[in-house]
């Protein structure tokens, strides 16, 4: 019952974007539009450290962005129409996947857009891959989780930022140790310590999330 | 005078505790230590008991932030608020007494460690959870919204000030990587010192999350007349 509610609200959250596309075009936007001004302000070849935290800052900020949205689009009165039919868990997970799907599409558009402009530095493709991946699920759980609470306030982004910050950092950190190892020859057994870590983190994220939005959605 | 002794001698073992500890940490023996620590180890005292208090104090308001989840009592979360608040001056306090044990031993007052960073966010986490109380104004919708970020927090700053420098390999701060942390290992003298003075300062954080707990009553009552 409960995978029959979210495959539901999971296809309808696509089908909505297919239609508006209002989501993919500001992420688009957003991606080039910044990747494109550190091609302008960085004139020569930079080193695989600056690549690596220019990439993870701009995947940072691009999915505060595209995260909030999807909260944020939804009125009041639909929300209560949703209240009524399904349950605050199929929500959170529906809107979580749904979420990791559109931060899939935006790491795999901002690392191609960054090779191309920046210089390809990844040395070990499948490990760096793997983190994006790792990563785009966290993003997405995490960020997905402080939405919801930003959504029921009245300053909206401002929050989100303030609120994801903190959530994010260890996310961000282990994120940026494992990919300058990618970009750097590091190997695949090196590093599952720490992927390890980044999948633990997405576990209790996601548990959390679990319990805790019922209470929010009483509202 | 009797009732007196009653209901406030918690408050007075607590500041007794406190001035034990300050009196006997600056006159006790320390053990000779490698490096140029010296005598600042003394600092133990202070900056170490003040991130218990710290723990203690959010650990607190987790318990609140809980409660308040299972039975909608205001009241659990008014305390819950307060004991963000002492906890984030014992933090505060303890980073700053932090920050100048690093500038004497270590030269500056702050380095690119795992334990500090973290350190750090926990701080700006619980920050952001005073914002967050900020932004809303209805009581139940507040109470409702900051407890599950509290919850969120708690279970982040876990992961940031245990998991993850215990990960990390090799730092200047103690306690980091796998070397053995310093309570553990700590010299019976020191003990004296360092236990009394962990729980006199969580009974004065506990007075003080009494006392302004007191106030905020008092101040709703003022204001809303008709409702007490």
């Amino acid at each position: 019952m409960l995978l029959d509610e979210i495959r539901f609200l999971v296809l309808k959250d696509i089908k909505l974007e297919f239609k508006q596309r209002y989501a993919i075009n500001g992420i688009l936007l957003y991606v080039v539009s910044t990747i494109f001004v550190s091609y302008l302000s960085f004139s020569k070849i930079i080193d695989s450290a600056t690549w690596n935290s220019l990439f993870w800052i701009i995947m940072l900020f691009a999915s505060v962005n595209a995260v909030s949205k999807s909260f944020v689009q939804e009125s009041s009165s639909r929300q209560l129409y949703y209240y009524t039919i399904a349950s605050p868990q199929a929500i959170i997970l529906s809107k979580m996947i749904y979420n990791f799907m559109l931060m899939g599409v935006l790491a795999i558009l901002c690392l191609v857009v960054f090779t191309a402009l920046m210089g390809g530095f990844v040395v070990n493709y499948p490990l760096f891959i793997c983190a994006l991946l790792l990563g785009s699920f966290g993003f997405a759980s995490a960020l997905t989780m402080i939405a919801a609470i930003a959504s029921r306030t009245n300053n909206n982004f401002a929050l989100m930022s303030i609120l994801s910050f903190p959530v994010v950092m260890p996310l961000l950190l282990t994120l940026m140790k494992v990919s300058s190892a990618a970009l750097g020859n590091g190997s695949f057994a090196d590093n599952t310590s720490y992927l390890a870590a980044l999948a633990l983190l997405n576990i209790i994220v996601i548990a959390l999330s679990y319990i805790l939005f019922p209470y929010l959605w009483r509202d | 005078m009797n009732s007196f002794f009653k209901n406030n001698w918690w408050k007075l073992l607590g500041l007794t505790l406190i001035l034990y500890s300050i009196v006997a940490g600056f006159l006790i023996e320390v053990p000779k230590l490698q490096g140029n620590i010296g005598e600042s180890i003394r600092n133990l005292f202070f900056h170490v008991v003040m991130w218990f208090a710290m723990m203690v104090m959010f650990g607190n308001s987790l318990v609140r932030s809980l409660r308040y989840l299972s039975t909608f009592d205001i009241k659990h979360d008014l305390v819950a608020y307060e004991s963000v608040n002492i906890g984030l001056l014992f933090g505060m306090l303890g980073i700053v007494t932090g920050m100048e044990w690093a500038n004497f031993t270590w030269g500056t007052p702050w380095t690119n460690d795992p334990q500090l960073n973290g350190a750090a966010v926990t701080i700006l986490a619980y920050f952001a959870y005073l914002v967050l109380r900020r932004s809303i104004d209805e009581d139940n919708k507040r109470a409702r919204i900051a407890a599950v970020y509290n919850v969120f927090a708690f279970v982040m700053l876990i992961v940031f000030i245990g998991i993850l420098p215990k990960m990390a390999s090799g730092s200047l701060h103690p306690g980091a990587g796998g070397s053995s942390s310093t309570v553990s290992s700590l010299d019976p003298t020191m003990r004296l010192v360092f236990y009394p003075a962990i729980a006199g300062w969580i009974i004065i954080g506990y007075w003080l999350i009494n006392l302004k707990v007191r106030m905020a009553n008092i101040r709703q009552m003022l204001d809303n007349p008709e409702q007490s």
